[in-house]
């Protein structure tokens, strides 16, 4: 009899993959997804990020060679990605922080706090960009 | 939870403990980064003398270490909690949640080799 009446219960579940392109986030809504995307992005890159900081400090020598394996486009690509997870993810944790604390709670200023993550991270982001790929 | 001043009714506590470490470790982070970021900003010319010297200090070794730390922790509850959002079966959850403690196990040793080795 309870798994009849089991059956009969709602079920809230995550949006699927397919609903994605049709779903319009709010901006608090991209910050939190965005959050979760550039931390997975920085979990699968931290081998990378470990075998450059080794490259870095071993010797002159593999210094050196860090900065060719630097000036290929894939690696400057990677780069990039690294350098915009990480802005993302730190500004939209330090707002995520202060939510915690209680400043900046209501639904306006938390809309403003989350464009104010995008307005900081992107041109930020492009600013990189631009200094990797040598325009500035 | 505690209901009154005795009584502990539900769970096993790594709730509230995985929360506020997140956001400790968060902070941690969050200063380290922004620390090395601003340093490798404002010095001028950063060869690998600088930059070799400056991982050579022990305090420079410490805070990497307690920064790395901090990471692998982060690291292991956000995508503890990413797999528990989307993946439903046991099985599978499990093996992806036994294959990020050991990636990051890696990781944590490899780091740790490669701070000691400067």
């Amino acid at each position: 009899m309870s798994t009849a009446l089991e059956s009969k219960r709602p079920q809230f579940r995550n949006i699927h993959v397919s609903q994605i392109v049709g779903y319009r986030l709010p901006a608090p809504g991209m910050v939190s997804i965005l959050h979760r995307v550039s931390g997975a992005l920085m979990f699968l890159l931290l081998a990378v990020a470990i075998w450059l900081l080794q490259l870095s400090l071993a010797s002159e020598p593999s210094f050196l060679r860090l900065k060719e394996v630097a000036s290929q486009w894939w690696a400057r690509l990677l780069f990039l990605a690294l350098a915009w997870a990480l802005l993302h993810h730190l500004l939209a944790g330090i707002r995520y922080l202060l939510l915690d604390l209680h400043v900046g709670i209501d639904k306006a200023a938390s809309v403003r706090s989350a464009l104010v993550v995008f307005v900081i991270s992107l041109p930020l982001t492009l600013l990189i960009a631009l200094r990797v790929f040598g325009v500035l | 939870m505690a209901i009154g001043s005795k009584r502990l009714v539900v769970g096993a506590h790594y709730g509230l403990r995985d929360w506020l470490g997140q956001r400790v470790s968060a902070v941690v982070l969050a200063v380290y980064s922004i620390g090395l970021a601003l340093y490798v900003l404002f010095s001028a010319d950063l060869g690998y003398d600088t930059w070799a010297r400056l991982f050579a200090a022990p305090w420079m070794k410490v805070a990497t270490l307690l920064a790395l730390a901090s990471l692998f922790y982060h690291a292991w509850i956000g995508m503890r909690d990413i797999w528990m959002d989307y993946v439903k079966p046991v099985s599978v959850r499990l093996v992806l949640q036994v294959l990020t403690i050991l990636y990051l196990l890696a990781c944590a040793v490899w780091s740790v080799q490669v701070l000691w080795s400067i």
